[in-house]
């Protein structure tokens, strides 16, 4: 017996194991259900909060409403980036097939969040500053990020070996990691149109109890929905990556 | 804090960005699960064929 052998076996849950696609396809086919159940909840409850518990605002009247999913859709752009990299990164050291795939994953959820958060900007910003878009220092870096999220899907579309799409894309997506603390801190470094964070770790919440915890609910529920759909897609991208292998040609859903 | 349905949609004469904004957010949340499903279904129906015509293939040969 080796001893990588004894090294696996001693550890109470071997992490690798589920890096590989096999043993990951139906372990994610389980959590799923569970993960749209909680969208669900959350997103009631979050919704419930927006619309007919949280009190108009004195300055925006109704409109405000937008920060809602505003917020929650701009924070998830740029998390998601961020476990985006990770995956990619890990696949970039470790090689594993999995990890390449769920950034992979990932990209189109963020890229949506990314627009969401424009979108919806666009349409508080209307109103509110009389424009639908400024070359602000926080739109211009979100803007850049949505651009980063299509970069990687067009580069690792455009290359026809996965396993160096998967690489090629690793990179992109690293070096882009320097934009998250940029949009991040953007309304704090330079002088912008946008509003400062409504939310800070270090202060007290600049608003009312009531639409922090309906935003919080939102972002919540925005959580869960993007750890369903990348499930969801993970799935798709590991039958469509391992349509060669045995296992997946044993799978109950292939055989009948 | 609503007084009847109308006022609701009206959102305060802020009605047209409040739920484009909803809107938009809605239909891209539900089209993308739809679209991962279309995905999934087309990626079976080819295991399915390729797994029939190995069989075809054994069969005859």
């Amino acid at each position: 017996m080796t001893e990588t052998n004894n090294f696996s076996k001693n550890r109470l849950v071997n992490w690798f194991k589920f890096s590989s696609p096999a043993t990951f396809y139906p372990v994610a086919g389980k959590l799923i259900p569970f993960f749209w159940i909680l969208t669900a909840l959350f997103g009631a409850a979050g919704l419930w909060i927006s619309f007919f518990v949280a009190p108009v605002d004195a300055v925006q009247g109704q409109a405000y409403r937008i920060i809602f999913i505003h917020v929650p859709a701009s924070w998830m752009s740029m998390f998601i980036y961020l476990v985006m990299a990770a995956w990619a990164g890990l696949g970039l050291i470790f090689n594993t097939r999995l990890s390449a795939m769920m950034a992979q994953a990932l990209a189109p959820i963020g890229a949506w969040m990314a627009f969401l958060s424009l979108w919806t900007g666009a349409f508080w910003g209307k109103p509110m500053w009389g424009a639908w878009w400024v070359w602000d220092a926080r739109l211009t870096s979100e803007l850049i990020l949505l651009f980063l999220y299509l970069g990687f899907m067009a580069l690792q579309a455009a290359i026809d070996n996965p396993r160096r799409a998967d690489k090629a894309g690793a990179i992109l997506a690293l070096v882009g990691v320097v934009n998250v603390p940029i949009i991040y801190f953007s309304v704090k470094w330079w002088n912008t149109l946008h509003q400062g964070a409504s939310v800070s770790l270090t202060k007290a919440p600049a608003m009312a109890q009531t639409m922090l915890w309906g935003m919080l609910l939102m972002a919540l529920c925005f959580w869960m929905y993007s750890i369903a759909v990348g499930l969801m897609r993970v799935r798709t991208i590991i039958l469509e990556r391992e349509a060669h292998t045995d296992w997946v040609r044993q799978l109950n859903e292939v055989k009948n | 804090m609503w007084n009847s349905p109308a006022e609701f949609f009206a959102m305060g004469g802020y009605g047209l960005y409040v739920w484009s904004s909803f809107g938009i957010c809605a239909a891209v949340l539900l089209l993308e699960p739809l679209s991962i499903r279309a995905r999934k279904k087309a990626i079976i129906r080819r295991l399915k064929q390729e797994r029939l015509a190995e069989r075809f293939d054994k069969e005859s040969s």
